[in-house]
């Protein structure tokens, strides 16, 4: 199976011009602003990838080191792992000791550490626990197991959202009612609203997901950016799709003039898919929910309609969230706001490596942590 | 060790399975054998007199004996060291792979293949192989047999014999199906020496062709992984590549030295290759310093271990990595780094800059070699202040590893692998 376009948008003469078209903007950028008598310590661009799959790709294709010193870029509360809850995560574990129990999960989450155990831990005891590529896995071990509950471990954005919601429409309809949820499912433009009214982030552009517009379309940020005005550009994944971007954000930066760009046309188009967002709002609804290291955003989870409370595991196994404290000196909150970098935590490649995590960045191959460690920075 | 219990990260061959390794079993077993860390163990096991009684017997039976005393493998004072040593290489390997039956091979031939390679990447001829077997109650005798003649044809393919064994049977439920172990050894000529520790900064990398193909097709071949897909496991044994890369690689090193007038070499007997390396410069090495097969964990984590080993950085390039389309789109998918997945059929050969090309040529010619390609080079722990294509500013201040140059011109670490790797989600 052959993939297009991978190798086109991994073309090192493609690649080499979109650099030198950002060296030439940026030192355009910094003559104008000496011109205008701007503050000179201000000079470094500061951009936020949100989506972890772009802090994968920007360490994997080493752009950091291809980018002039005056370009920063962070990485943003888009790995899902990375914020879901402590409580989420102990539920999660919580699910998998009960008895008779299948539980289903993406195999990223299978590492990160609760208060007590983690799943891998648990796993390693006895319980059942599935790694998936599809939740609609999780519907047939369902449907052959019929004496035992199957419960699949619902994180992720607007891209893993709808399918979830399609197999609980498809659980409903094939009677398969040994299937439950537990869903820690956010949403993106919420947390950038977050980030964009936290007076302490400073962030002179986003680098917006392109899976997740894919199904939000440009226009789902268009609320939250007539409110902040933050220059954004959704990105493709791959190198050329990144560093297009950030051109576009320096020619944004230069321009003063602020826009949602879409960098991505091959995927995203204005409206979205609408039908994948019918089928999320047809199970799903919108609730105030807890982020990892951020806290309480409102409206920024979902959470089953009453229609399908059938399927929610917590209520199936009379199971409630706790409050949990996040591991002390665990700076994985101010990482994902771009307020720290990983090396600035006190516990990075001390007690939290990749072998012994403590903070889900560590643990998810798309977090801040596990990428600057594995490819230092 | 930060776990108490066994996880399955302890057996991926990454960062976690070193930890088991250098925390319990190499402080407890405690010799230096071990701790060396090659694919296989190298041992001296026969005394002068013994050695000597045997060659000549030997070469009494089925060689001229003229021809020897030509050489004057005997005669010659100054390869002391060889006269008094032999060499074997004896390795082990547990096969535990699920599915056991995949696409390209079964858990049979990976067996065979698996020890013979290790024992190959010592530099020694294998020869003799023993299999263990542990068996699940209530396997099936049909797919037993097509597994041991699997196994059979790829001894026989390889030119080892299986000349020991054991069965065990296990109640259902306390094995999966069929466990295979194997162990075996084989005799290093004399004046070879490769090791992980051996690369020397100049030396190319070579890789004897696609990386990942064996990794990706168990990935797609598990359970609930059901993607169609063209792509076959590599296995396969590569010691007659191995003889082929040292033998030659000794004949240059002799038309080098220039020390004899020999004519035409025979280097298929083992013997025959032996009394040809006593007449070399026993430090050259030939020119080939490391083979390793990139097994679990990857060309990364190999590549990983070799810098470790030799305390060097090793450089490689992304766009002269060999990797088959159908891998690369399956990696892209499930989100896998094809430096990190297993390899079955292939080996890295870290060879000096004048004998790169012609061990490169003689890979190629090799029924498994023909997309071999020189995928990078060793370079000093101090980089030359004269940076050279990698930007060595923003490199850490770590003082070995591997470094990637990437196709769009960046520079990045490649770690080794921590755990197993795991599906991204989004």
């Amino acid at each position: 199976m052959a993939l297009k376009y991978v190798s086109e948008y991994r073309d090192g003469e493609l690649a080499n011009i979109l650099i030198e078209g950002i060296r030439s903007n940026v030192f355009a950028l910094n003559r104008l602003k000496k011109c205008e008598n701007l503050d000179e310590s201000n000079e470094k661009l500061r951009f936020m990838e949100v989506c972890g799959t772009h802090t994968m790709s920007i360490f994997r294709h080493g752009i950091r080191s291809i980018l002039p010193d005056t370009i920063e870029l962070l990485s943003g509360p888009g790995c899902p792992v990375c914020v879901t809850a402590q409580q989420d995560i102990d539920a999660f574990i919580e699910l998998s000791q009960q008895d008779d129990v299948i539980l289903a999960t993406f195999g990223d989450l299978i590492k990160v550490p609760g208060s007590f155990s983690s799943l891998q831990k648990e796993k390693a005891k006895g319980r059942d626990i599935r790694v998936v590529y599809s939740v609609f896995d999780a519907v047939e071990i369902a449907a052959e197991n019929k004496r035992k509950e199957v419960i699949f471990c619902g994180v992720g954005f607007e891209t893993t959202t709808p399918t979830v919601a399609a197999s609980i429409i498809m659980a409903k309809e094939r009677g398969v009612d040994n299937f439950s949820i537990h869903s820690a499912h956010k949403l993106t433009p919420p947390a950038l609203s977050a980030l964009m009214q936290n007076p302490k982030v400073e962030i002179d552009g986003f680098i917006l997901p392109g899976h997740v517009s894919v199904i939000t379309g440009t226009s789902g940020y268009q609320e939250v950016f007539d409110k902040y005005r933050v220059p954004s550009v959704i990105a493709g994944f791959e190198p050329v799709d990144i560093l297009k971007a950030i051109l576009m954000l320096v020619k944004q930066a230069i321009s003063g003039v602020a826009a949602v760009e879409n960098g991505y046309e091959r995927a995203v188009s204005q409206s979205g898919n609408i039908k994948a967002r019918d089928i999320m709002n047809q199970v799903f609804e919108p609730c105030d929910t807890l982020w990892r290291g951020i806290g309480l955003i409102p409206q920024s989870g979902m959470k089953l309609k009453k229609i399908y409370s059938q399927f929610d595991a917590l209520e199936k196994f009379k199971i409630e969230l706790k409050d949990t404290p996040e591991p002390a000196g665990c700076a994985c909150g101010q990482i994902l706001m771009g307020l720290k970098t990983p090396e600035l935590c006190i516990m990075y490649g001390k007690r939290c490596t990749p072998s012994h995590p403590i903070g889900p960045c560590m643990v998810s191959s798309e977090g801040a942590c596990a990428a600057y460690y594995r490819y230092k920075g | 060790m930060d776990n108490n219990t066994i996880l399955l990260d302890h057996g991926s061959g990454g960062k976690i399975a070193h930890s088991l390794l250098s925390e319990i079993i190499i402080p407890l077993f405690n010799n230096d054998t071990l701790s060396r860390l090659d694919d296989g163990a190298v041992l001296d096991i026969a005394p002068a007199f013994q050695y000597k009684k045997q060659i000549k017997e030997v070469s009494e039976q089925h060689v001229n004996q003229k021809e020897f005393e030509v050489k004057g493998q005997f005669q010659n004072p100054a390869k002391e060291e060889c006269e008094n040593r032999v060499k074997i290489a004896f390795s082990t390997d547990s096969y535990v792979v699920d599915p056991i039956f995949f696409p390209g091979g079964n858990i049979g031939d990976l067996a065979i293949n698996g020890t013979v390679n290790d024992i190959a990447m010592c530099g020694a001829e294998p020869k003799y192989i023993s299999v263990a077997l542990i068996l699940e109650e209530g396997f099936p005798v049909d797919e037993l047999t097509t597994i041991i003649k699997t196994m059979a044809e790829a001894a026989k393919k390889a030119g080892v014999v299986v000349v020991t064994g054991d069965t065990k049977v296990v109640p259902k439920g306390k094995a999966d199906k069929i466990f295979i172990n194997t162990s075996g050894f084989g005799v290093i000529p004399c004046g070879i020496y490769v090791s992980g520790s051996n690369a020397k900064p100049g030396d190319k990398v070579i890789i004897s062709g696609t990386i990942a193909d064996h990794g990706i097709t168990i990935l797609s071949s598990r359970e609930g992984l059901k993607f169609d897909s063209d792509i076959k496991s590599d296995s396969a044994a590569l010691n007659g590549m191995v003889k082929k890369i040292l033998s030659i690689s000794n004949l240059e090193s002799k038309s080098l030295s220039e020390s004899d007038n020999l004519s035409k070499t025979d280097t298929n007997s083992f013997l025959n290759s032996t009394c040809l390396s006593e007449q070399k410069n026993l430090q050259s090495n030939y020119g080939v310093h490391v083979l390793r097969d990139p097994t679990r964990g990857g060309v990364g984590t190999t590549l990983n271990e070799i810098a470790s080993q030799s305390n060097v950085r090793i450089n490689i390039w992304e766009d002269a990595l060999p990797i088959k389309n159908s891998v690369r789109g399956m990696c892209e998918l499930l989100g896998f780094d094809p430096l990190y997945l297993a390899n079955e059929g292939k080996l890295i050969a870290i060879v000096s800059p004048e004998s790169a090309n012609r061990v490169l040529e003689i890979i190629k010619q090799d029924e498994y070699g023909k997309d071999a390609a020189i995928i990078g080079e060793v370079a000093a722990i101090d980089p030359p202040d004269k940076a050279d294509q990698f930007s060595y500013e923003k490199a850490s201040k770590e003082t070995f590893g591997v470094f990637l140059k990437t196709s769009v011109g960046g520079f990045r670490i490649v770690d080794m692998l921590t755990g197993e790797q795991l599906p991204r989600i989004c």
